[in-house]
């Protein structure tokens, strides 16, 4: 007796429940240990699968083992060549360090490694995190409607008449009030042709007489009962339905100049990669306009923004300037949502981060959502900077427009391990915000 | 059918199989198994599975129907990782121990490696799940599978009805008892997946239909009396199963986390004989496919080109690297199976005289397939091995015996396979492989429950091997989870009886949900 089953054609990821239970349940660690790897790892590289380890403290299974290195054991071994009873083996030498190991049993490597796709990498990521205030717009103003078509209506502009709809409407009431068919009318019409070919005797002309009158009659019937009545006629509808305002812009302004180093300028592109690549994944209708400045500002393309380099004196108002420009030219207040993030080591020309906090104050502000600011400082200098009121001139500037306006956000980094948490400190989700 | 000398038909050309073949394949397997070698077997269902499945089966232990816990996950991406990477080869088949017996194989197998398996998995292993006496006395293959219904589903309106970090904190906290939550010495009750859970669903029932919130005002002395009562019975006896004293004697748990310690329990006892018999168990199914296959070729079923493949297959499974090499992992239970088992029939055909002075009772006696039929019947592989290793055999595989003082920068090796050290070699082997001597002996020595309920678990040192002090404490915090209240554990030496250690957990507050 005996039966076989194909089960090849049974439903897939019989294991991908219990795979997220194990992906939650790490979740705290894993977070931790992305931020560690993202020490060593450009960002850009975040976009893809990666193998991490974690350690025992949430996922380990403890149980009463046995500890390896205490007490005396007797194990059986095969293949002995060379040893005779008695016969004593350091722990330590070739033969032995093998014995030990064996004897010993290895410890259990209660780290655990494992790939995760790229997109658990990115949701675990940007896990809690948003673009503030998206909302608030949308539910505030509903500025933009999309039409969509729902149902018919029996008034509207001619373009907008549904034919079918119309026709199934004239069919209707003409089978109703007995709208005589054209096949009919002619028929009679043939019949009266016939008619009067021939000789006129009285019995002829009555029937012709009697013909014309019926030919009158459904002549006029014809033209009582129309084809089409403007009864008939319906007009596609339309509703006027508020959509979500997503529509945002992503203003990313980075500090070029000379003053700017190798190295903060690649702690300013990682955490630019970092934020597009947010933007990128949460809001994918999100436009990003990438400006950098040195003495003067230039909107440039992605490729260049993150790989071309270039130096010059510093006028950070400059980037201000260009941004209003652009927001004036191409993305109406009332349409965008306006985000920036700006990048820069504080460095500025004498006077011009006064002008910056009156260009911010003198509505750019306004305008937007949120301006988040980031400074990328010295390691040494963060013991000095380490109270926020203390800083650069310009952000000084800033954090006085800040106190003001709580739309302007500002923090600092001097390492890359900073990026990650400074990234979150900034796009936290609201109540999520100072977890870090 | 025929014996006569004329061959038959091969089964199959090529290595390409279908479910015809398979069925011809099945069909001349049985016809061996059962005339020639007397095998006696549950029902077979053999079904095929893919890559993937079989990682699947992999990670919820090797049972067809598992609840939902995250560590089964954890394993599943463990496991997809080595795979994936070449690290580990995915076996040819899984066998469960259940009636019908559900056998698992790969799709990826040739024609020729089907019948290998087939023979190995589907008789070996059936005929040793039907018949072994672990097997019949400790586990329930009929019910099995309806029992893990039951617990999957139970599982699953726990989580419905409580959350699922609350069955999972019940669940991680019994799993890390598994190996404490089974009996070793007293028969267990039956599964009864049916009726006793009825009942049990019933009892729920009917509590919260007849719930009135007065009781709670009453003054709690029917609890008193309820601790009295269990306090005194625990505290007279000892209790080997942690997790039965818990699922019984538990003042926090509710009756459905009850439930869940039990089926826990459950599954802990049911893999408990595969673990006695591990090397008894693989040893028959390779024993049985070695002489199903070989008979088969001889009369002319299987192709020579089939059977070097197949027997380059059965060379790898019986691979025994020596110890210094750096492929060495262990003693191949395989290995060591295959070869007692035919050392056994060389014993009964051809015996030397060194084998009729060790085993007068079966050497030249001509009747090995009596001799091991029995033996699968009656041994573990603690009690086969001290039976039946032979010196020959010893000599064989080179084994010997070395002793390892965690204090000492060297081992001591104190028997080899020579006259003086047969016996010796052999009784350590057989000591190595009781499980019981693998585990920590740790044992519920008390719980006052009338007093301040702190649950006393003694550890009794064998030779001085102690626990590892991390896990030691996590599997205790876990321990104080399912208890409520404090938990100690002292660790006592066996021979000298001294307190070695002593350490107690207190639950944490809020994981008492």
């Amino acid at each position: 007796m005996s039966h076989f089953i194909d089960r090849r054609l049974n439903p897939k990821d019989k294991s991908l429940s219990n795979r997220q239970r194990f992906l939650r349940r790490a979740r705290d660690e894993l977070r931790h240990v992305f931020n560690k790897k993202l020490k060593s790892t450009p960002i850009a590289d975040v976009d893809a699968d990666h193998a991490v380890t974690v350690s025992s403290s949430t996922t380990g299974e403890p149980s009463f083992r046995q500890a390896t290195a205490t007490g005396r054991r007797t194990v059986v071994l095969p293949g002995n060549t060379a040893y005779s009873a008695g016969d004593r083996i350091p722990k330590h030498g070739q033969a032995g360090g093998q014995l030990g190991r064996q004897a010993g049993g290895s410890a259990p490597d209660d780290n655990f490694h494992f790939i995760l796709n790229r997109e658990e990498v990115l949701d675990l990521f940007f896990e809690d995190l948003e673009l503030p205030d998206m909302v608030k717009l949308h539910l505030n103003e509903v500025p933009a409607f999309k039409f969509r078509r729902s149902g018919y209506t029996a008034t509207g502009p001619p373009a907008n008449i549904n034919v079918a709809r119309t026709m199934h409407n004239s069919l209707g009431r003409r089978i109703a009030l007995k709208r005589p068919p054209k096949g009919a009318m002619e028929e009679v019409a043939q019949q009266i042709s016939e008619l009067e070919n021939y000789e006129q005797t009285p019995v002829i002309r009555i029937r012709l007489l009697k013909l014309q009158e019926t030919l009158r009659r459904l002549t006029q019937r014809r033209k009582l009962v129309a084809y089409v009545d403007p009864l008939d006629i319906r007009y596609n509808r339309f509703e006027a339905r508020p959509v979500p305002n997503t529509a945002a812009v992503m203003f990313c302004l980075m500090d070029v100049s000379g003053s700017m180093g190798e190295r903060e300028k690649d702690l300013a592109k990682r955490f630019f990669v970092l934020l597009h690549l947010f933007l990128k994944r949460r809001y994918e209708r999100t436009d990003i306009v990438f400006i950098r400045h040195t003495h003067e500002a230039k909107v440039v393309d992605e490729e260049t923004f993150f790989y071309s380099t270039q130096s010059g004196g510093t006028i950070v108002s400059s980037a201000l300037d260009e941004m209003q420009r652009v927001i004036a030219e191409k993305y109406p207040v009332t349409e965008w949502n306006i985000y920036a993030a700006q990048a820069s080591d504080g460095d500025n020309s004498p006077y011009d981060s006064n002008r910056c906090q009156e260009v911010l104050e003198g509505g750019l502000l306004a305008k937007c959502q949120y301006f988040a600011y980031v400074e990328i400082i010295d390691a040494r200098e963060r013991d000095i900077f380490h109270s926020a009121t203390n800083g650069t001139p310009l952000w000084k500037a800033y954090r006085a427009v800040s106190e003001k306006d709580s739309r302007l956000q500002m923090a600092r980094m001097a390492v890359p391990e900073d990026i990650y948490p400074v990234f979150r400190h900034l796009f936290a989700k609201h109540g999520y915000a100072g977890s870090d | 059918m025929c014996a006569s000398k004329g061959l038959q038909e091969p089964l199959f050309h090529g290595s390409d199989w279908n479910f015809d073949i398979l069925r011809r394949i099945y069909d001349a397997v049985e016809e061996v198994a059962y005339k020639d070698l007397h095998l006696d077997t549950y029902t077979n269902q053999l079904e095929i599975i893919s890559a993937e499945q079989m990682m699947d089966a992999y990670s919820s232990i090797g049972m067809p129907l598992m609840y939902r816990h995250w560590s089964f996950g954890k394993r599943y991406l463990r496991d997809e990782q080595l795979y994936r990477k070449g690290h580990m080869g995915l076996a040819y088949e899984m066998v469960i121990n259940s009636d019908p017996c559900i056998c698992y194989l790969m799709e990826g197998n040739t024609a020729a490696l089907q019948t290998l398996v087939i023979a190995h998995a589907a008789f070996g292993h059936n005929h040793f799940f039907k018949n072994n006496q672990l097997f019949r006395q400790w586990t329930d293959a009929g019910a099995i599978l309806t029992y893990l219904d039951f617990a999957k589903n139970f599982v699953r309106q726990c989580e419905e009805l409580h959350g699922i970090a609350a069955v999972e904190s019940i669940l991680d906290a019994a799993h890390a008892l598994m190996e404490q939550g089974v009996f070793r010495y007293r028969r267990p009750g039956r599964l009864s997946a049916e009726q006793g859970k009825a009942r049990e669903r019933e009892r729920i029932a009917h509590a919260e239909r007849t719930f009135s919130d007065l009781w709670r005002t009453l003054p709690s002395s029917s609890f008193k009396s309820y601790a009295g009562e269990a306090g005194a019975a625990s505290q007279s006896s000892q209790e080997e199963n942690i997790l039965y004293f818990i699922e019984k004697n538990s003042p926090i748990l509710k009756p459905w986390q009850r439930e869940i310690v039990r089926i826990v329990r459950f599954i802990a006892q049911y893999f408990y004989p595969q673990r006695q018999t591990k090397m008894m168990n693989e040893g028959c199914a390779t024993f049985v496919h070695y002489t199903i296959v070989n008979l088969l070729f001889e009369r002319g079923l299987i192709e020579d080109g089939h059977m070097l493949e197949i027997m380059h297959n059965h060379t790898d499974v019986v691979f025994q690297p020596g110890f210094n090499d750096l492929r060495y992992g262990g003693l191949n239970p395989y290995t060591l199976g295959f070869e007692m088992m035919r050392d056994i029939q060389r014993v009964c055909t051809k015996p030397t005289p060194e084998d009729r002075d060790w085993f007068p009772d079966i050497a030249g006696k001509g009747a090995w397939l009596d001799v091991l039929l029995d033996a699968w019947v009656s041994h573990r592989d603690e009690s086969f091995i001290r039976q039946y290793l032979s010196p020959s055999l010893i000599r064989k595989m080179r084994l010997f015996a070395v002793t390892d003082y965690a204090s000492k920068s060297y081992v001591e090796v104190t028997a080899i396979h020579d006259e003086r050290g047969y016996e010796s070699v052999r009784s350590t082997l057989a000591d190595s492989y009781d499980v019981s001597s693998r585990q920590p002996d740790i044992q519920v020595i008390g719980a006052d429950l009338a007093g301040d309920r702190c649950l006393r678990l003694q550890h009794n040192i064998r030779d001085g091997v102690g626990l590892q002090e991390e896990s030691r404490d996590a599997t205790l915090r876990h321990l104080a989870t399912l208890w409520g209240y404090e938990v100690r554990l002292t660790g006592i030496d066996e021979q000298s009886g001294q307190t070695v250690y002593q350490q107690s957990m207190r639950a944490t507050p809020e994981k008492v949900s």
